[in-house]
């Protein structure tokens, strides 16, 4: 594909479907994490391991941050199919919203984890 | 358009074959269903976060006693359903998008059908095996 010139909008539209993908693909440490605590103790032991490593950790954060932005990019989208924000200064507002709101939730979300559920 | 796939005896106008089908063949249901997942996501978002932020650093103990609350369940129930669908239409799109080749294309959607239905069978059951308190 050759493109004249990359735009803001552009290029988060392609991280909108990526972010989608790796949802998709995240699904199967929900569904583990679901499962495990319907197994038993020794089954949601090996979760929180993985949860709680350093690996696991970085997949968990990438997730919530898939998520939040992808959410937020949604909106925006959604804001589009109804027909606002088109005009030049709109779409890049929604656009710059999505990507500065997705890693900010990202945070805040983490924030409030570790204040509230961390230190056990 | 009009012009190469029109059977010369049809008294359908191209307006009334195209009406309600779409780039999809299929209609725009898929296009609704997306956004009805999306929007139904978005307002669970906020219970979906304040039920893991619960059983964060907690044990199987009490994530089974609080994933088996009947409010509990049923947002997770709805959010798994909801996602499930979302993203099956999503890698879809997705696949009929990048996969050109007729074959490769409807194995690849076929999978996502059977992945995405995998996901979303696999945690209702663990979910409801935990309410029923087997």
């Amino acid at each position: 594909m050759q493109v004249y010139r990359w735009t803001l909008t552009m290029a988060l539209s392609i991280v909108h479907r990526a972010t989608g993908i790796a949802l998709y693909v995240g699904t199967l440490l929900l569904v583990w994490w679901l499962v495990a605590a319907a197994s038993g103790p020794a089954a949601y032991a090996h979760v929180q391991a993985f949860a709680g490593s350093i690996i696991g950790r970085l997949i968990v954060f990438g997730y919530t941050w898939a998520l939040m932005h992808h959410m937020l990019s949604g909106i925006r989208h959604f804001i589009w199919d109804l027909g606002y924000g088109f005009k030049a200064n709109e779409r890049e507002a929604l656009t710059w919203g999505a990507l500065i709101g997705g890693i900010a939730l990202t945070v805040l979300v983490w924030i409030i984890a570790y204040a509230i559920g961390g230190g056990r | 358009m009009s012009g190469t796939d029109t059977p010369k005896r049809s008294m359908r106008t191209p307006l009334g074959r195209v009406r309600n089908l779409g780039a999809a063949h299929s209609g725009t249901s898929d296009f609704w269903r997306q956004r009805i997942t999306g929007v139904a996501m978005t307002l669970l978002m906020i219970p979906g976060l304040v039920i893991i932020m619960m059983l964060l650093g907690r044990n199987q103990v009490y994530a089974a006693q609080t994933l088996s609350s009947i409010p509990v369940a049923v947002i997770l129930l709805l959010f798994i359903f909801a996602s499930a669908w979302h993203m099956k239409i999503g890698m879809q799109v997705v696949i009929e998008d990048y996969v050109h080749n007729e074959k490769l294309k409807l194995t690849a959607v076929m999978l996502n059908n059977f992945f995405s239905i995998a996901v979303a069978l696999a945690s209702t059951y663990a979910i409801l095996k935990l309410s029923s308190g087997v």
